[in-house]
């Protein structure tokens, strides 16, 4: 090699493999939705389940998405910090307790706010257990999830029972947040749906679900979701908050006062997971109930896993946790419809890796597949607690063929101790 | 030898008058002085535990000196971080790269000093600027694991300069690199002392020092014992400098070598999964009563080695024999069971329980062998007796054989590890640096003890950076470079200077 | 060290984190306007005959679920999924000795041994993906929990007795329930026969640990990976093993309460003791005998809160704070004391070897 190191085409322009990376890899998600959107829209025309993209679906599963997105957001500010926190269920159950109070006495907007507050409470509780004094995270997640349930129970028993719609379980009637309508556009993709065309109607059912009747939680979840996107990957808050769950010991060898970007990442984990317990009281049910969270936390954890600690995976994982969590409550035809839409994925997916000559993973594919075709075929009707297991199925399914192709944060989990790096 | 060169003009970048440096139970750095011109490579060299590391942390701001003072740029002064020698314009690379991997290029290299261009194209531009000036061809929007060792080192080279060090301090740069990479690195690192940078190289390798410098300061036994000129000393003076003049006279006693053969190595390779060789055809035969000793700087594929031999590590390539038995195969448990005893290279991580009683550890790595066991059951009684034993025959200063083994010194936990494995009457033992931060009585001891047992028979595979120790217990050396065995001596008339050079890579010198 | 010393250094993590605990959870009920001095007085009360018995019985279901998460721990494995491993099991075991297929003591032994294979079979899962796949395993024993609970659901309702509103598996023979020993008067109940499954475990746990090779090898990989894998345990084989006992002890948690009152899998469920025992296997330290007093606490003060309904307004759910507060801090404070010992061992060492004097010079990485 000569002493002028590399070849002198690298100074190019300021746009290389990595953004033509990221274009393809976004053109490709673009291909994959619209690839499903039809293959559904075909498993609807033949089955005649309607229900599987009616209007009334596509909200029901947006409703169900967005506590688990926001659980799931709030998992990457954390885990991208590298605390693991398990503890987002007790934070998001804390959330449901602050939302039902401070909507009581103070109005829904309030009531956000405080439902972010007691989840941050949570969030910083892990991180003085976690990051203060090194304790396991996976421990601390665990007395935090228990202290959570107690402290919502008890809290509600304390402050809930003598309010008007209150109990020592529950706190309904309260206020909810905006609800807004695009006029004009709602009216249309309504009616359109209602048709049900092949894919036109697909399509004008999500039209619909946007623009009908949305909680303006709902769009404070989606802009969070973008704003976390975009704090950490394109801030120097982010940069710094992301190395310290890649290699603290650098981080800190430049300057960086690891623990406090540590601290700040998990009490907003914290707030943002209580964020999505507040939606649970406010948008999904009318009401506080104590046991609300029903374990979307650990679901919320799972999507991020599912979705590779990125905001854009961790979306479609929660979606489509969201999407089956909805349909099983709906009606049973779609369910069993699903089995269809499964039983086609997969096939095409076998198709796809005999293509790529992987043929042991074309093989396996093309058997489940066909298992899942057969059970369609032989059966008229699915139970809905199977639609329920499918977050959790599909979540060990992915970990167990993908686990080594997932990139977790390097030093996710870890404990750190300051200067003990260098 | 020379007379220091640079006298306390303004041109004296960095400047150490009587500096030292205490932790417990250990002199680390005591009167360093050096003298480091402004716009040159001055190198510092010694051998591993000379105290080059400790040097390097106080002119970084990790550790502040006990003693002595630091200038720079002919202003005293005293670090109390990392950061306060940044603000003096002091860079450092380190040994181990401090880089995220999963993040880019640039995102390793702005981060911390976001304030100075951002983080976004202003950052970009600055950065392709500096790779362009230097020759790096470093592409800013890579991400670092898909860089190879050479370009990781370049960013962390540009993060340095990305910060406006003028001074910077390369700890052993090249230990990680293949020879053309340090070609590559040596180009660099002219560039920019020609851009009037100060770089402060750090290395044992003579070879390339001489390459290099401008300047040579070195280190021994955490003190500076000498500085040198590139153009006036030979590699062979400066290795006696580094080394010391004197070596042991080896052991008189009368050889032990039997002609049957209790380990046996066929071409044994493993190479890494980026497909790099750690080991590279290494073959050689260890009679009964034979100690076969190991030189080499360190790593350079000695761990890997006894590794390798323990079954902790599949060799890629090659066979491993035990007496008649090829044990390419056999589990870690099964290897022991034969008769091998593993004194490990850090007894802390792979010899200890450290919060367990010293009659636990005594059955660690015995877990199915008497008397520490009977049948499925651990025999507690036995198990103590047998540790009182070795605590008294080892001289393991403890207050019982019931105190947690990490409440004991290093030297006296080794003494532990040593006795434990040389117990039950091994075949082979396996020793990695087996009197390390031993202090010199034990030292003594736990030598008598392996000659005693060469004497009945044991094989000994011995690793070791000590020379008094590998000439004192060795029938053979083998010297051990880059994974490959470069060299074989025989202790009797072996000179330092081969040695030296032949563990630096200076030329295989052979003798017989 | 001495022995009373080493005593004393055990005890006061555990002796803070309660002092801690009952610090916050006075606060806590304070603050919300109640009198924790009611509380206290109810919760430290003479209980009653009644409460005597289900507090051991509770001990009994709590140390058997700690004792399977303790034997994780101890090798460094979280199995979160002892919930879904003792659900699954209860209620295929109850479906079993429901259907009567065996009677009289084969129909306690069989089922018996049934839970712990079902309960070994699904932890085994996590142990396998952990191995082969690298999956982490409290990533999927959780998943593995709400798997098993919703099968249970599904099973239970399609397969089990509809009763009015609730639903439940076959009740089984009278000549299969084990009531147990009436230590006091009738009504207050029977101590439950197969309670003293817990010693057994409990005994077997110790024995297993601190008397066998297997104990060892597991000790020494959860102690330090990189030791045992030198002294030549097979780490991936242990990993395996130990899920499935773990597992399998899973299996026998609600066993004793199936046998002695409940008699059927349906709202005589007890679900939760999963997690209970997590937080008391914490609490206890893994050790056989910390958590004995871990699962009494546990269990005490659920049966004295009980109370707290009747004769005060403060809610039972405060004593879940308690509890939560008490394994929060007591693992910081285990944290804390290491970190204090750690020093102070350096600290001795140092001095030993200032007075011998500095050695030879080495190399010293911070």
């Amino acid at each position: 090699m000569s002493t002028m190191t590399k070849p002198p085409e690298a100074p190019g322009p300021s746009t290389p493999a990595r953004m033509m990376r990221a274009r393809q890899f976004s053109r490709l998600w673009l291909l994959l939705s619209i690839g499903a959107i039809v293959m559904v829209s075909l498993v609807r025309v033949i089955t005649d389940a309607n229900g599987l993209t009616s209007t009334g679906t596509i909200r029901a599963a947006m409703i169900a998405t967005c506590p688990i997105l926001m659980a799931g957001i709030g998992g990457l500010w954390s885990e991208r910090a590298g605390v693991v926190n398990i503890g987002l269920e007790g934070q998001m159950i804390l959330g449901t307790w602050g939302a039902g109070y401070f909507t009581y006495f103070y109005g829904p907007w309030i009531g956000i706010l405080g439902a972010a507050l007691l989840g941050a409470v949570g969030g910083l509780l892990h991180a003085l257990a976690t990051v203060t004094f090194g304790v396991d995270h996976i421990v601390s997640g665990v007395a935090i999830n228990i202290i959570g349930l107690g402290a919502s129970k008890f809290l509600a028993e304390a402050y809930f029972k003598d309010l008007e719609g209150g109990g020592i379980k529950q706190l309904t009637g309260l206020d909810t947040p905006t609800r807004i309508t695009v006029p004009g556009l709602s009216d249309a993709a309504t009616s359109i749906a209602g048709h049900h065309w092949f894919v036109v109607s697909d399509v004008a059912s999500f039209v619909a679900a946007l623009t009908t009747s949305v909680s303006a939680y709902t769009v404070l979840a989606a802009i969070l979701v973008v704003a976390s996107a975009w704090i950490l990957w394109r801030t120097s808050f982010g940069l710094r908050l992301r190395s310290c769950g890649e290699n603290p010991a650098a981080t800190e060898s430049l300057g960086v006062n690891v623990y406090l970007y540590k601290y700040a990442a998990v009490t907003t984990s914290g707030a943002l997971a209580g964020l999505g317990g507040g939606y649970l009281a406010l948008v999904s049910s009318s009401g506080f109930t104590t046991g609300q969270t029903n374990g979307r936390g650990y679901i919320g954890l799972a999507a991020m896993i599912f979705g590779n600690w990125r905001p854009g995976g961790t979306t479609a994982g929660a979606l489509l946790f969201g999407y089956t969590d909805s349909l099983q409550l709906r009606d049973s035809s779609s369910v069993h419809a699903l089995l269809l839409v499964v039983a086609i994925g997969l096939l095409a997916v076998a198709v796809l890796r005999l293509v790529q000559k992987k043929t042991v993973a074309a093989g396996a594919l093309a058997l489940i597949g066909a298992a899942f075709l057969l059970w369609y075929l032989t059966t008229d009707e699915v139970p809905r607690e199977f639609a329920g297991m499918t977050p959790y199925v599909a979540t060990l399914l992915v970990l167990a063929l993908a686990a080594q192709r997932l990139r977790m944060p390097a030093a996710d989990g870890m404990r750190y101790r300051r200067g003990q790096s260098i | 030898m020379t007379a220091p060169t640079a006298s306390k003009a303004t041109d004296v970048a960095v400047l150490t008058e009587g500096v030292g440096k205490r932790f417990p139970g250990v002199v680390a750095n005591h009167d360093v002085d050096i003298s480091i011109r402004a716009g040159t490579v001055h190198a510092l060299i010694g051998e591993n535990g000379a105290g080059k590391s400790t040097l390097m942390k106080i002119l970084y701001g990790v550790q502040k000196p006990d003693d002595g003072s630091v200038t720079i740029n002919g202003e005293q002064v005293s670090f109390g971080s990392p950061t306060d020698a940044i603000a003096h314009g002091i860079g450092m690379v380190f040994q181990h790269f401090m880089l995220a991997d999963n993040l880019t290029v640039m995102e390793n290299v702005v981060l911390g000093a976001e304030r100075l261009h951002g983080i976004g194209d202003g950052a970009r531009q600055v950065l392709e600027d500096l790779s362009s000036k230097y020759g790096f061809g470093i592409e800013p929007d890579a991400l670092v694991e898909d860089l190879g060792v050479g370009d990781r080192q370049r960013v962390e080279i540009l993060k340095v300069l990305y910060r406006g060090a003028k001074i910077i301090i390369l700890d052993e740069p090249t230990a990680v690199l293949v020879p053309q990479e340090v070609d590559a690195l040596f180009a660099n690192l002219r560039g920019l002392r020609d851009e009037g940078h100060t770089i402060l190289f750090i290395s044992h390798k003579l070879d390339e020092v001489l390459d290099i410098a401008d300047d040579i300061t070195v280190m021994r036994r955490g003190t500076t014992v000498g500085e040198a000129k590139p153009d006036a000393i030979t590699k062979h003076e400066l290795a006696e400098l580094m080394v010391g003049s004197e070596l042991p006279s080896p052991a008189t006693e009368e050889s032990t070598v039997t002609d049957v053969v209790q380990l046996s190595l066929a071409d044994v390779t493993l190479t890494n999964e980026r497909g790099r060789d750690l080991l590279a055809d290494i073959s050689f035969d260890i009679h009964r009563g034979e100690v076969l000793g190991i030189a080499g700087v360190e790593g350079n594929g000695q761990a890997e080695l006894v590794e390798t031999v323990m079954g902790m590590r599949k060799p890629t390539r090659g066979r491993i024999r035990m007496g008649e038995e090829d044990m390419t195969s056999w589990s870690t448990r099964k290897r022991r069971e034969s008769g091998i005893g593993y004194i490990p290279e850090d007894r802390q991580r792979h010899g200890l329980l450290l919060d367990s009683p010293l009659w636990e550890n005594r059955i660690l790595g015995h877990q199915t062998r008497e008397p520490s066991v009977r049948g499925p059951w651990i025999a507690k009684g036995p198990a103590r007796d047998d540790t009182d034993r070795i605590v008294k025959a080892y001289d393991v200063r403890t207050p019982s054989i019931d105190t947690p083994s990490r409440a004991l010194s290093g030297g006296n936990q080794q003494k532990l590890i040593v006795g434990r494995e040389m117990s039950g009457e091994p075949v082979l033992l396996i020793a990695s640096h087996p009197t390390r931060g031993v202090d010199v009585g034990a030292q003594a001891a736990i030598w008598e003890h392996i000659k005693k047992a060469r004497r009945t028979g044991l094989a000994v595979l011995l690793i070791s950076a000590d020379l008094d120790e590998l000439i004192g217990l060795s029938d053979r050396i083998e010297v051990i470079l880059r994974g490959r065995l470069v060299g074989e001596f025989d202790p009797q008339d072996v000179t330092p200077q081969a040695l030296g050079s032949a563990m630096t890579g200076g030329g295989a010198e052979v003798a017989s | 060290m001495t022995l009373l010393r080493r005593i004393g250094t055990a005890l006061l993590a555990p002796v803070g984190a309660i002092v801690v605990a009952m610090i916050i959870t006075s606060v806590v009920i304070s603050a919300s306007g109640s009198s924790a001095g009611d509380f206290w007085s109810i919760i430290f009360s003479q209980p009653s005959s009644r409460a005597i018995v289900n507090i051991i019985n509770q001990t009994s279901l709590i140390y058997i679920s700690a004792l399977a998460a303790a034997i994780g721990f101890r090798m460094n494995l979280f199995n979160i999924g002892v919930e879904g491993q003792y659900t699954l099991a209860s209620y295929v075991a109850a479906t079993l000795a429901g259907a009567a297929v065996f009677s009289g003591i084969l129909n306690i032994v069989i089922p018996l041994i049934v839970a712990v294979l079902v309960g070994a079979a699904w932890a085994g899962i996590a142990g396998l993906l952990k191995v082969t796949r690298g999956v982490s395993e409290v990533i999927s024993t959780i998943m593995l929990n709400a798997i098993a609970v919703t099968l249970v659901g599904y099973l239970l309702n399609k397969y089990g007795v509809h009763e009015g509103n609730g639903v439940r598996s076959k009740v089984i023979d009278a000549g299969s329930q084990l009531k147990g020993w009436y230590f006091f008067d009738r009504p207050d109940g029977p101590v439950w026969t197969l309670s003293v499954l817990a010693i057994f475990l409990g005994v077997g746990f110790w024995v297993l640990l601190n008397k066998t090779r297997f104990g060892f090898d597991l000790r020494a990989t959860g102690m330090s990976q990189s030791a045992a894998i030198a002294s030549g345990v097979n780490v991936k084989k242990m990993v395996i093993v130990s899920m499935l006992l773990s597992g399998g002890i899973a299996g026998l948690i609600w066993m004793p309460s199936f046998y002695g009152s409940g008699h059927s899998y349906g709202t005589a469920f007890q679900a939760g003791l999963g997690f209970t025992g997590i937080a008391v296997a914490l609490l206890g330290r893994n050790q056989p005998v910390g958590i004995v007093f871990g699962a009494a606490l546990f269990a005490f003060l659920n049966e004295q809160s009980n109370r707290l309904t009747l004769e005060t307004d403060i809610s039972v759910n405060v004593v879940q704070i308690t509890q939560g507060t008490i394994v929060l801090a007591v693992v910081v404070a285990y944290e804390v004391v290491r970190r204090l010992t750690a020093q102070r061992e350096q600290r001795n060492v140092a001095q030993k070897l200032d007075a011998q004097g500095p050695r030879e010079t080495e190399e010293v990485t911070a």
